[in-house]
C-alpha cells in the first residue's frame, strides 16, 4: 500500500507539474481511523496528502459530476465503472477525466473492525498485507482482513480499472471471490409475508439523513424527488411509510446504473444494507438484458433505449 | 415490488394503446376485482391518525 501510495503522489505531481490536468482527485489520511477523505489536489505539494489503503470506500466518480476543469482520478474497478457511466449519461467526457487505474485490494468495513472490539476505543489501524493491526490506549491486535472485507468487495467482479489512463502498480485478480449470485437478491426465495418482515426491518432504523443518496455517483440530479414539494412524491418524516417509499424509489433510480460499490452502504450511519435491494435490480438487469454497468463506453445502458424486443415480463399482457 | 413483499395481485403493469377502449375496459375491471379480492392494503400505507384513536390496531 506504501507503495502504490508513493506512485499515486508520484504520477499526481507529474501530471500537476506539466499541467496536464488542473486538479488530481484521491484519497487523503481520515481525521478519524478507518475513514479515509476524498480530496483535490491542486498543487504538486497537494500531492504529498494522496494515500491508497484499504479504507478507500467513497466513490470517487461522484465528485466529478459537472466539473468543467481537467481532473485525474484515482479510480479502482468500481469506481471506474462509474465514470464510465457518467461519461455514458454524459455528465462528463472522457478528454477531461485522466483516469488513474488501480487494482482493488478490497476495502474494509470499517462497522466490522468496530464489531470485533465493542466498547473499546480505536486510536490506529494499520496494514500488514493480508492482516491489519487494530490499536486502542490498552490493546494492540492482529486481525485478518477477510473476517471485515466489505460485502460487496468478496462478491466484486472487476477488480482493475476497466478503463484507465495509467496504470498505477500491477493488475491483479478480478474477482472478490465470492459468487454474486449466491448472495444477490436474498429475499428472492421468501414468501410475500417473509419479504416485507425483513424489508421492513432492514430499513427500520433509517432516519433520512440522504448520505446514501449524497455519496451515489449515480445520484446528480439538481432536485431529488425526496426534495421537491410541489409535487411532494414522498413523505418527509421517519414514518416506516415514508423511509420505505424513499428507499424503493432511491433503488429503483439505480437500476442498470449499480456497479455495487457499495459507498450507500459504507457512508450509512446505521447500517442499513441497501444492497439487499440493488442487488435484486443488478441481478435482473443482468438476466433480462444480459448487462453490467459500466464496463465499457460503446455498449447502450438497456434502460436508456427502446427496442420491440425488450422483455416485459411484468407485464400482465 | 413484489420483492420486498408486496402481495402478488395488487400491482399490475400493462400496456394499452389508446385505441384499444375494449381492452381499457376489460383490464381495468380484472385490476378492480383483483385487488378487492386481496382487500384493502396493509403494506406501504401511511396512517396519520393519532395512536390513541386507535390507528395502529389496524397493522
Amino acid at each position: 500500500m506504501q507503495e502504490l501510495t508513493q506512485k499515486i503522489r508520484e504520477s499526481a505531481k507529474r501530471l500537476l507539474q506539466e499541467g496536464q490536468v488542473d486538479c488530481v482527485l484521491g484519497y487523503r489520511k481520515g481525521t478519524v481511523p478507518m475513514q479515509e477523505r476524498p480530496f483535490f489536489a491542486y498543487t504538486p505539494e497537494d500531492a504529498d496528502q494522496l494515500v491508497w489503503s484499504r479504507f478507500c470506500v467513497n466513490n470517487l466518480a461522484n465528485f466529478l459530476i459537472g466539473r468543467q476543469d481537467r481532473v485525474a482520478v484515482v479510480a479502482q474497478g468500481c469506481v471506474s465503472r462509474n465514470i464510465v457511466g457518467l461519461i455514458q449519461e454524459k455528465q462528463i467526457t472522457r478528454e477531461q477525466v485522466y483516469v488513474l487505474g488501480l487494482h482493488s485490494p478490497g476495502m474494509v468495513d470499517r462497522g466490522k473492525v468496530q464489531a470485533l472490539f465493542p466498547d473499546r476505543v480505536i486510536h490506529s489501524v494499520e496494514e500488514d498485507g493480508e492482516e491489519l493491526i487494530v490499536n486502542g490506549p490498552d490493546f494492540s491486535e492482529r486481525i485478518k482482513v477477510r473476517d471485515v472485507k466489505r460485502d460487496n468487495c468478496y462478491t466484486c467482479t472487476h477488480r482493475n480499472a476497466v478503463i484507465y489512463d495509467e496504470q498505477i502498480g500491477d493488475p491483479g485478480e478480478e474477482s472478490g471471490g465470492g459468487n454474486i449470485d449466491k448472495v444477490s437478491a436474498p429475499w428472492e426465495k421468501l414468501s410475500p409475508e417473509e419479504r416485507w418482515e425483513r424489508f421492513e426491518e432492514t430499513f427500520k432504523d433509517c432516519i433520512r439523513c440522504y448520505a446514501c443518496r449524497d455519496v451515489c455517483p449515480l445520484c446528480y440530479c439538481n432536485q431529488c424527488f425526496v426534495d421537491e414539494n410541489q409535487p411532494q412524491w414522498c413523505g418527509k418524516t421517519v414514518e416506516e411509510t415514508d423511509v420505505q417509499t424513499f428507499h424503493i424509489l432511491r433503488a429503483f433510480h439505480c437500476a442498470g446504473r449499480c456497479t455495487d460499490c457499495g459507498a450507500c452502504e459504507s457512508a450509512c450511519p446505521v447500517g442499513i444494507k441497501m444492497r439487499r435491494l440493488t442487488s435484486k435490480l443488478e441481478k435482473d438487469i443482468r438476466e433480462l438484458y444480459d448487462y453490467s454497468p459500466g464496463l465499457d463506453l460503446e455498449s447502450t445502458p438497456p434502460l436508456s433505449v427502446y427496442r420491440p424486443d425488450d422483455p416485459e415480463p411484468f407485464a400482465s399482457g | 415490488m413484489e420483492y420486498i413483499g408486496l402481495e402478488p395481485g395488487r400491482l399490475h403493469f400493462s400496456w394499452i394503446s389508446s385505441s384499444e377502449a375494449g381492452e381499457f375496459k376489460n383490464k381495468a375491471t380484472e385490476v378492480v376485482e383483483a385487488v378487492r379480492a386481496l382487500g384493502p392494503a396493509k403494506r406501504l400505507v401511511k396512517d396519520i391518525r393519532p395512536e390513541e384513536a386507535g390507528a395502529r390496531e389496524a397493522r
